[in-house]
């Protein structure tokens, strides 16, 4: 099976002193869902950062989707990120933009036709229940409701690698399903990757998944 | 309204640095008048003892304008009485060549003392009499006057860039975020920058076309007219291609140039 993520050697950290993640290898196969868990502190979302090219290889060597990110340029990098989906723990949406804008923004940066932007929008806000709401803004919206366009955003160009950190996180139950229905469905109907970062698995998880675990600087598969 | 709110900071500032400009331009042009105002009526008085040709007398200085021969007629007509006409005719030849030179714009003492210094090389001069007390007076008014525009052209300078340096903070706030999440999803720096560069564009286009407005209204009105008429001189307060450009160009620079200076200290967040 191809990888689409490969680390060797790979050190990270924030300052010369202080090694989050030291000296790990693994890889994650092409089409898998992942869980990366840890306590707080653990690097977990350093580590997700990396793979988005957000936090640049200390040390070693990550490949993402064939690209080596140390010392990576800036447009093989946009290249990596446009092919790639991230859901943010605070969700990041652009506050001057409706949530229809704020969902076909990988759409406009891949240069898709309108007609193909609009459809594909529609579609998404139709699976995250926020139809009758296009035209509204970021901060008109609840928390869990904002993580849904979030998350539609990630998937809304078939990204080949879905990056979720803590997408759930203090979210209601409903907000939550349907997060999670969404980012299993790019898995399972579209192949995408999908590499979630969390402190708890959900217990209804019916896929197939990895599970790797941060602890003291280095990441071991959980089985 | 947000959107309003979005443009008039900058177009404020660039109203501000715009109609301080033009002010400034509009003073810089009463000044050129009322000096070749000054220059036509004024010129100075060499006196020769033999006769001058004014090609020669041209090529000592470029300010030189013209050399005209004054009549001695009228000295004479005074001593003409219980003097024969043969004495006459003998005390014209004797008496010394005066001109009046005319010079192309109004000198400052310096440039009189080398046309002075120029002329008198010439042997058969004798005198340059340039009046300077007179001169020297209305000179340094002028010169008060330039000096005093000088300095509020100065403080104009740095009141625009603590006004550009300031819209740049607030625009590196308002802008930073929506720019670092664009590039989180791969949008290359002008696609992310794109809104930045199209606000900047329309400010600019904005108070542009405010100035312009403005001071083609002021150019319409008679009191304007009337105050310079009254020193006696004509000044073109706007020049509406030229002014208009000028204008264009600045309110253009300084906002790409605002721009620009935030997407190159753009730090991606994230």
């Amino acid at each position: 099976m191809d990888k689409v993520i490969v680390a060797q050697n790979l050190s990270l950290s924030y300052s010369k002193d202080e090694t989050i993640i030291n000296k790990v290898n693994f890889s994650i196969d092409s089409g898998s869902f992942v869980f990366i868990t840890g306590a707080s502190g653990s690097g977990k979302s350093t580590l997700l950062k990396s793979f988005y090219g957000a936090q640049e290889p200390q040390e070693g060597s990550l490949i993402v989707a064939g690209v080596e990110l140390r010392d990576v340029s800036k447009s093989k990098l946009n290249l990596l990120r446009k092919h790639t989906g991230i859901v943010f723990q605070d969700y990041k949406l652009v506050k001057e933009w409706t949530i229809e804008k704020n969902i076909s923004l990988p759409l406009i940066i891949g240069a898709y036709d309108k007609t193909r932007i609009d459809e594909q929008v529609e579609k998404l806000l139709k699976h995250i229940r926020l139809k009758h709401q296009s035209g509204k803004y970021p901060k008109e919206l609840s928390g869990g409701e904002q993580q849904r366009v979030a998350t539609a955003r990630a998937l809304s160009h078939n990204p080949i690698l879905i990056l979720a950190d803590e997408p759930t996180g203090n979210l209601d139950e409903y907000s939550s399903d349907l997060i999670w229905n969404l980012l299993v469905g790019a898995n399972t109907d579209l192949g995408s990757t999908v590499i979630v970062v969390t402190h708890h698995i959900p217990e209804n998880m019916n896929i197939d998944y990895k599970h790797f675990h941060i602890e003291y600087g280095g990441i071991h598969e959980v089985v | 309204m947000k959107s309003f709110r979005n443009h008039l900071s900058l177009v404020v500032a660039l109203l501000s640095i715009l109609f301080s400009l033009q002010t400034f331009i509009i003073v810089d042009r009463s000044i050129n008048a009322y000096k070749m105002n000054l220059a036509q009526n004024y010129s100075l008085v060499v006196v020769s003892q033999k006769n001058l040709k004014e090609k020669d007398i041209i090529k000592k200085s470029p300010l030189i304008f013209s050399l005209e021969p004054l009549s001695p007629d009228n000295v004479i007509k005074r001593l003409n009485a219980g003097i024969n006409k043969n004495n006459i005719a003998i005390l014209k030849l004797s008496l010394p060549r005066f001109y009046k030179l005319k010079l192309k714009t109004y000198p400052s003492p310096s440039e009189i003392d080398k046309i002075t210094e120029a002329l008198l090389k010439n042997r058969s001069i004798i005198k340059v009499e340039s009046f300077s007390k007179t001169h020297d007076t209305t000179y340094k008014l002028l010169l008060l006057f330039k000096t005093v525009i000088s300095v509020m052209a100065f403080s104009v300078g740095i009141v625009t860039i603590l006004l550009v340096s300031k819209e740049m903070k607030i625009w590196q706030l308002k802008h930073n975020e929506r720019m670092s999440i664009m590039g989180l999803f791969g949008a290359p720096t002008w696609l992310s920058s794109a809104v930045l560069f199209r606000l900047a564009i329309v400010d600019a286009l904005v108070a542009t076309f405010l100035s312009f407005l403005v001071f083609m209204y002021i150019s319409s009105t008679s009191w304007i007219s009337e105050q310079f008429s009254s020193i006696g001189i004509e000044v073109v307060v706007f020049d509406v291609l030229k002014d208009t450009s000028v204008m264009f160009g600045l309110a253009m620079a300084l906002s790409i140039l605002l721009a620009t200076l935030i997407v190159l200290s753009h730090k991606e967040e994230v």
